[in-house]
């Protein structure tokens, strides 16, 4: 039994539903900030896939793909730091971390 | 450049040098200022006498010069230039001589003298301009000149409004003088004069056109002129200082329609349908203004429809003859500039001895007290009214002649205005300097300083030997002498001045009282009444547009209101929820690309 | 990598990822993120990624989780209290994501092209694969800009979290 794409790609695509369903389910604004790393790695765990799969002329992976993969979590670390603070400063204003009490978007 | 080309360029920028001196240099020095003007003036009136003497000249300098349109500066000298240029120089040196004792007290003397070179230098521009822009521009001048004149004595409400209405009035003639210019330039390819002579033939080509364009032209002389219906401002003008009126009734500004329609009666004379109209509306004018005149207090305000009067029978004059050398109509502005300047400033006189007192009835007896000027305001009245051998009665009978020649009505139409100038002014005559003082000013009336009297000395010379002048200077045709017009000339004048004497003699108030002259025919209530009617129809479709376009426009604010409040019931608030949407929304959208 | 190795991993991932969800308490599911991003590295690993592997580790297990961890202390969460549930929005969220990995499931079955080994590396004798070398010579030869604005953006977020943290924000 060999590992193909698929594998991984199944393994990630279930990933993402599982945090997409943190997102939906959970009412605690910090889980679901975790809920959105996770879906966020799966999004990397397929690229870094799809890196390994596609071996070059050269007999290489295709690094631009792991490339991308250093650009998300770059840029998930700085959406961390930033949510995070917003957070906090939600949690200052309203004593709460809870999303069906931050219901002032709206009519 | 000679002699010939050189003396009418100096004419016509020596005021703009004044005026430019005084009101850039001289504002403070309100004598520097009096002085400047007058020696100007005189310098002009010099300038004006050798201009007489020198043949006919052209000089111009091209101003715009793109294909198909032309435009000169330049001054044209020729025969009806050179009288013109006298009567605008010499009555304007005399009003300046008048004006400088007039307005001794005035404050703001330099001002006034400074716009009264202004005024010489834009009515110099019309006399001396060689092509229809050039007159234009100077027309428009004379319009400002003439408004910041009126307006002198600003603070006065009355002087104001009366500046405001005869700039507005000239306004409305003048834009149909733009459009009627503009057609000319249109048919014949060039606004000068000269030009448009050559282009007769194109010109007539097409009648209905060329009436259309001299009566849109005669629209402006309408306005400058006053004629009816445009007529309102000239009484009101009278709000500016006494020798204003005098100059704008004598020389300048009034003078300056018929000096207009004179210089293009070639043109008059191609539309016969034209000046017939002219001469109607002339008549009209002028039957209308006399009887209004019967029934003014105002010293002045009679003078003033006197005016109006007298322009009318020059209008009539032009259209029933127009002559390019001027004709009955430039004879009798020619004659009526010296007398009607004589009676200005001899009711100047009246009024400056009386501490600004206008009303006829408060006079009377001031034979005793002024009797230079007393004799003078004679002279110029009997020269009006027409007694045989003065200037009014020649020139008057030259254009009752011309009416006599062509149509009937208008001849009894000026007969009837001939009987009625003779009793309005020995109206004012009679009740103002003879009988007995009416009331304490008038006893203390007396004559005034030699400055003033000697401008009406010279002015009653003028007044009687006026009409003497050689045919040639206005006529181009040789002119006889109709005892057939001459005695019922005399009849008329006879008749109106006895009925006056009749009526008015030892009175105290006026016996006779019609309100519709006395209230000038209500024209200007009638006008009003026009401008207000007009102005609340244009409101109301304005406002219904308005209402039109701001309830589209409310429609459609509100259709973005309600497409609003219907989405904004999808906001609920809740994030979980919106997450929830947009993963069905995915879901569906993934099940729509790969899978249908 | 070993297909052993690989269901361990992905099992272990994916069982300490709804693990991550249905814990009530903040801190036991920040505990299991941790353990599942380490279970990521390792399927990193298996796929010749050792830069991102270790690059997961430090930032991800690292820094990201000491952050949350810190929030939850700074706020002093308590386990959730027990709400009562909307029901019907569990089952429709639940239903929703059920629909999506079986969405998921019918596109990799449907399309073979991915139904096919992973190629094998061709280095050279003698030596392993080198991939930091490679992922910093493409980054810096290929991606230069990206990686330039991506430092404007670090610094950008610096400076947001430090203005939207001053106690003073009004």
């Amino acid at each position: 039994m060999t590992l193909t794409l698929n594998h991984y790609l199944l393994v990630s695509g279930l990933l993402f539903s599982i945090g997409f369903a943190g997102v939906l389910l959970r009412r605690n604004i910090i889980i679901i900030f975790m809920c959105l790393e996770l879906m966020l790695n799966a999004a990397n765990l397929s690229l870094v896939a799809f890196s390994r799969f596609n071996v070059g002329a050269d007999g290489l992976p295709n690094f631009n793909a792991q490339v991308l993969t250093f650009f998300i979590i770059t840029v998930a670390a700085a959406e961390v730091a930033v949510g995070l603070a917003i957070i906090v400063a939600l949690y200052r204003a309203r004593q709460t971390t809870h999303v069906e009490d931050i219901t002032t978007l709206k009519f | 450049m000679n002699n010939n080309e050189i003396i009418p360029w100096f004419i016509l920028l020596n005021p703009l040098i004044t005026a430019v001196l005084i009101l850039f240099v001289f504002r403070k020095n309100h004598g520097t200022a009096a002085t400047v003007s007058t020696m100007s003036a005189f310098f002009g009136l010099v300038g004006s006498l050798c201009a007489f003497t020198l043949a006919p000249t052209h000089t111009l300098v091209l101003w715009i010069d793109i294909p198909g349109l032309q435009i000169p500066i330049g001054v044209q000298l020729d025969h009806l230039s050179q009288v013109m240029l006298l009567v605008v120089t010499g009555i304007g040196f005399l009003v300046h001589l008048y004006s400088t004792v007039y307005m001794e007290h005035d404050e703001s003397k330099a001002r006034f003298f400074g716009h009264l070179s202004l005024f010489m230098f834009s009515m110099l521009g019309i006399v001396l301009a060689d092509n229809f822009a050039m007159m234009f521009i100077f027309w428009e001048l004379v319009g400002v000149s003439s408004y910041l004149l009126i307006g002198h004595w600003f603070t006065r409400d009355a002087a104001g409004k009366a500046a405001n209405k005869a700039f507005m009035m000239n306004r409305i003639g003048d834009f149909g003088f733009m459009l009627g210019i503009l057609m000319l330039w249109s048919t014949a390819g060039t606004v000068t004069f000269k030009g448009l002579e050559a282009a007769t033939g194109t010109l007539t080509t097409n009648p209905m056109f060329l009436t259309a364009a001299i009566l849109l032209v005669f629209c402006g002389a309408m306005g400058k002129s006053a004629q009816f219906p445009l007529h309102t401002w000239l009484p009101d003008a009278m709000e500016g200082p006494t020798p204003v009126s005098a100059l704008i009734h004598a020389a300048t500004m009034v003078a300056a329609g018929v000096f207009m329609l004179a210089r293009i009666a070639f043109l008059i004379g191609l539309s016969p349908a034209a000046a017939l109209i002219i001469a109607w509306i002339g008549a009209i004018t002028s039957i209308l203004a006399a009887l209004m005149a019967t029934q003014q207090d105002d010293i002045k305000r009679i003078l003033a429809y006197s005016t109006l009067s007298q322009l009318g029978y020059m209008v009539m004059a032009i259209g029933l003859a127009p002559d390019p050398s001027g004709g009955p109509a430039m004879f009798h502005l020619f004659t009526h500039a010296f007398f009607k300047a004589l009676l200005f400033l001899g009711a100047g006189a009246v009024i400056h001895a009386l501490h600004h007192e206008q009303d006829i009835w408060k006079m009377g007896g001031l034979s005793k007290h002024m009797p230079k000027t007393t004799v003078t305001f004679a002279i110029g009245t009997a020269a009006l009214t027409g007694f045989p051998l003065l200037a009014g009665f020649w020139s008057k009978d030259s254009i009752l002649a011309a009416a006599s020649e062509k149509s009937t009505p208008l001849y009894i139409i000026g007969l009837c205005v001939a009987v009625l100038t003779a009793f309005y002014m020995t109206r004012l005559f009679v009740v103002a300097f003879l009988g007995k003082p009416r009331t304490e000013a008038a006893h203390h009336g007396h004559d005034c300083p030699a400055r003033m009297t000697v401008p009406l000395l010279i002015l009653a010379v003028l007044s009687v030997i006026a009409g003497f002048v050689p045919e040639k200077w206005f006529f181009s045709a040789h002119q006889h002498f109709h005892w057939n017009i001459a005695i019922p000339a005399t009849i008329a004048f006879a008749v109106g001045t006895a009925i006056a004497f009749k009526i008015y003699s030892g009175k105290d108030k006026d016996p006779i009282r019609v309100s519709a002259f006395r209230n000038k025919f209500y024209l200007d209530e009638i006008y009003g009444a026009i401008v207000a009617g007009t102005q609340d129809v244009l409101a109301y479709i304005a406002n219904a547009v308005d209402s039109l376009i701001s309830g589209i426009v409310r429609l459609a604010g509100m259709a973005a209101w309600g497409v609003g409040f219907l989405f904004r019931l999808l906001q609920f608030g809740n994030v979980q929820g919106y997450s929830f949407v947009f993963g069905l929304g995915v879901v569906g959208l993934i099940w729509f690309v790969v899978f249908k | 990598m070993n297909p052993i190795l690989f269901y361990l991993f992905s099992i272990l991932m994916l069982g300490f990822g709804i693990a991550v969800v249905a814990n009530r308490n903040p801190v036991a599911s920040a505990m299991s993120l941790v353990v599942s991003f380490f279970c990521l590295a390792a399927l990193y690993v298996g796929l010749d990624a050792y830069f991102l592997a270790s690059i997961q580790v430090v930032v991800y297990a690292g820094a990201v989780m000491v952050l949350f961890l810190f929030i939850i202390m700074l706020l002093d969460l308590k386990a959730e209290q027990r709400r009562k549930f909307n029901k019907l929005a569990i089952g429709g969220g639940a239903l929703v994501a059920l629909a999506f990995a079986a969405q998921l499931v019918g596109v990799l079955g449907s399309h073979p092209r991915g139904d096919k080994p992973f190629p094998e590396l061709k280095l050279p004798v003698g030596e392993s694969l080198n991939d930091l070398q490679h992922v910093g010579e493409t980054l810096f030869s290929l991606h230069t800009l990206p990686f330039q604005v991506i430092g404007v953006l670090i610094l950008v977020a610096t400076i947001g979290v430090i203005v939207i943290s001053k106690r003073e924000l009004k």
